[in-house]
């Protein structure tokens, strides 16, 4: 048992090991700005994966319009900030639009489908083909930046890599701060522990007298909303344009299937990989970036078809 | 009785008694004989075709026979453009439908085994890219390509039904999403952004199947072969394991099915309908770029199998014919750029409101007319599941 257990350890650790000795003594300054590049990207990843884990897990709906939540926060975000002025607003708003708007799906359309996943999914697809084309009506094909404050705006001087841009340490603080605060809402309160529970045994909860409307419409909108903030602080990354949508549904779903449907600790373990993966096969192979992402999914279905993190659902 | 013995005493029944044959009588007690015979290969050939055209009814005659004088009343655009691409795209909806209505997996992927096999046979065959192209004859290009999709199908659905259900929908619509990214960023194979253009179809029998006319015939012999197929892949014991395994796998494993072997085989098997689809596609368009496979052509593949209806296989044609019509005409109703937000709006219209297509709304029609319920047919197990499901 002992012995099986770090087996796919020296199998696939080995390689990574032997690879960054080669990396460090090759170029170091490149391999640990790849690193930092990497853990921004697996913190905007996830950011994006944790809101569609938690949907899933509590009630087995793959948003797959997930992707557009994402671009109308960033949009509804540039807006707001482009009036006001203030990037805190912008984040504020992009997360509200986003919230209210998985609200409206859950309440309006949802709720009136449970059980029926298939159905869920194809509407969900239906959705993200509609949303998709109003944003691009609305918005057109611009590419839009946003300007992030001055305190977060600029370099910093870090050991071993030289320069580095505060906003990409601050998305990575950022993340971290809402991860773990996403772990303290689902562990330590009340509405986490229903939402827990909810996600082990839906019928249980119901007939223990919870609201369970109530829990499923309060998730929804939290996982919409963290779409849609992530949409603000990954467009003020990089941009926002049309395509963004599928580019973020697409690192969701790898993240969720490596990491293991419905667990937020298995969307951080999956997102770091995948964002590691792919910034590393950008600097090293760029025509192989993707494979990477691939192999990784690959591998992960091969040994545990339910995500590293996974559990068998009832 | 050995297979020539049985032969002759068909061919002499037969020629005895024609008129009499034909009647429905004789016809039963012919069809046990047959079965019950220990060499049922040798039962001969008119028997054979006996019992395929008892399945055959009026409205398959009048369809088959408006599909054939079709290409003569209509014009050149509506033969091809309308025609040929609605059949050609049926194909590949077709083998969704039976994948997920008749095996309960629906995958995103089938375009990109289409897009497969229309890269492969690029690849070994002809196409203004020399470069990369091989220049093979095109019926070994032909065959290659068709069977490196299978297997490329096949592979698909070994990574896929390690999870079950939902998420197989995820799974494919990841791998599809990592091939057209493949394939858009990998010049060395698939030449990157650009793909392959000027794949010309070949000259059969003396015709150019680059003309409208003997193209539409082509793809339609190939839609009816496809259509035929998957009506006797149905009630084959493959077929029929198939949806007991959609079903209920756990009671099919306990009575000695491989559940996961059927699955990949009907993974493979739909991926052979799907790639005879894709080679069709790429002759018809006459090149292959990332575009063809991208996100938003394997979920018009979804939306063409669920907008005609998954529970029969005439759903992914019926589907095709509305999506292509909806695709040439809605220009003019709305905007050009608009067309998304139409065929969203219609599909997210037949989801919520017809879940079993237009063939599941023709059904209700029907039955409201007759003024009476019926609940049979292959509905009647997806309505127990999701009662099941709470």
């Amino acid at each position: 048992m002992n012995r099986r257990r770090w087996v796919p350890w020296l199998v696939f650790g080995l390689p990574v090991l032997v690879f960054s000795v080669w990396a460090i003594a090759d170029n170091a300054s490149l391999y640990f700005k790849t690193l930092l590049n990497g853990l921004t990207l697996a913190s905007l990843y996830f950011l994006v994966a944790s809101g569609f884990t938690l949907v899933f897990g509590l009630m087995r709906n793959v948003n797959l319009a997930h992707g557009s939540l994402y671009l109308i926060g960033a949009y509804v975000g540039w807006m707001v900030g482009e009036r006001t002025g203030s990037w805190v607003l912008a984040v504020i708003a992009g997360f509200l639009a986003a919230a209210i708007l998985g609200l409206l799906m859950q309440v309006l359309i949802f709720r009136h489908m449970q059980g029926q996943d298939l159905r869920q999914t194809l509407v969900t697809i239906g959705l993200s083909i509609v949303l998709a084309d109003l944003a691009l009506w609305a918005w057109g094909a611009e590419i839009y930046t946003f300007d992030p404050p001055s305190w977060i705006y600029g370099s910093t001087t870090l050991p071993l890599v030289n320069k580095f841009p505060t906003y990409r340490i601050f998305v990575f603080i950022a993340s971290i701060v809402i991860g773990v605060g996403l772990w303290l809402l689902l562990a330590r309160t009340r509405v986490g522990m229903m939402i827990r529970a909810g996600v082990d045994d839906r019928g249980m909860l119901a007939a223990s007298g919870v609201n369970v409307q109530r829990v499923f419409a309060l998730t929804f909108a939290i996982g919409a909303g963290l779409a849609g903030l992530a949409g603000v602080v990954g467009g003020t990354a990089l941009s926002v344009s049309p395509g963004e949508d599928t580019r973020y549904l697409l690192a969701s779903l790898v993240v969720v299937i490596v990491g293991g449907m419905g667990s937020v600790v298995g969307a951080a373990i999956g997102a770091l990989l995948i964002g590691l993966a792919e910034q590393f096969g950008l600097a090293y192979a760029p025509t192989y970036s993707v494979v990477f992402t691939f192999v990784i999914m690959v591998v992960a279905l091969a040994f545990k078809p339910r995500g590293l993190m996974g559990k068998r659902i009832v | 009785m050995s297979a020539a013995q049985w032969r002759r005493a068909m061919n002499s029944s037969a020629a005895a008694g024609a008129a009499a044959a034909r009647r429905p009588t004789d016809l039963h007690a012919v069809a046990p004989a047959t079965h019950g015979t220990p060499s049922p290969t040798g039962s001969g050939l008119w028997p054979w075709l006996r019992n395929a055209l008892r399945a055959v009814r009026v409205r398959h005659v009048v369809v088959l026979a408006c599909l054939l004088v079709y290409p003569f009343v209509a014009s050149p655009f509506f033969t091809f453009q309308i025609g040929a691409q609605s059949l050609a795209l049926g194909l590949i909806a077709l083998s969704l439908t039976f994948l997920g209505g008749y095996g309960g997996m629906v995958s995103l992927a089938q375009m990109t085994v289409a897009g497969f096999a229309a890269y492969m046979l690029a690849i070994f065959g002809t196409s203004s890219n020399t470069g990369i192209s091989l220049g093979w004859p095109w019926w070994l290009a032909l065959v290659v390509a068709i069977a490196l999709a299978t297997v490329f199908a096949a592979a698909i659905g070994w990574l896929s039904v390690r999870t079950e259900g939902i998420y197989t929908i995820m799974i494919t619509l990841a791998v599809g999403v990592a091939f057209f990214y493949l394939a858009q960023q990998n010049y060395t194979v698939f030449n990157g952004f650009q793909g392959f253009s000027r794949i010309a179809p070949p000259t059969l029998f003396g015709h150019d199947l680059h003309e409208p006319m003997p193209f539409y015939f082509i793809v339609l012999a190939c839609a009816l072969a496809g259509y035929w197929f998957v009506k006797y892949l149905i009630h084959a014991p493959f077929g029929v394991a198939l949806q007991g395994i959609r079903d209920n796998p756990r009671r099919m494993q306990a009575l000695g099915f491989d559940v996961t072997a059927h699955r990949v085989a009907a993974y493979a098997v739909t991926g052979f309908i799907a790639a005879v689809g894709g080679v069709l596609l790429v002759w018809y368009n006459g090149r292959i770029s990332p575009g063809t496979v991208g996100t938003g052509a394997m979920i018009n593949i979804l939306i063409i199998a669920v907008l005609g209806g998954m529970k029969h296989p005439i759903g992914a044609f019926i589907g095709a014919i509305v999506f292509v019509l909806l695709q040439n005409f809605a220009i003019d109703l709305v905007d050009r750029e608009r067309f998304n937000l139409v065929i969203g709006g219609v599909f997210l219209a037949i989801v919520l409101f017809s879940p079993d297509g237009l063939l599941g709304l023709w059904q209700f029609l029907r039955t409201r007319l007759a003024g009476r319920i019926t609940n049979r047919g292959p509905g009647r197990i997806h309505q127990r599941q999701r009662r099941s499901e709470t």
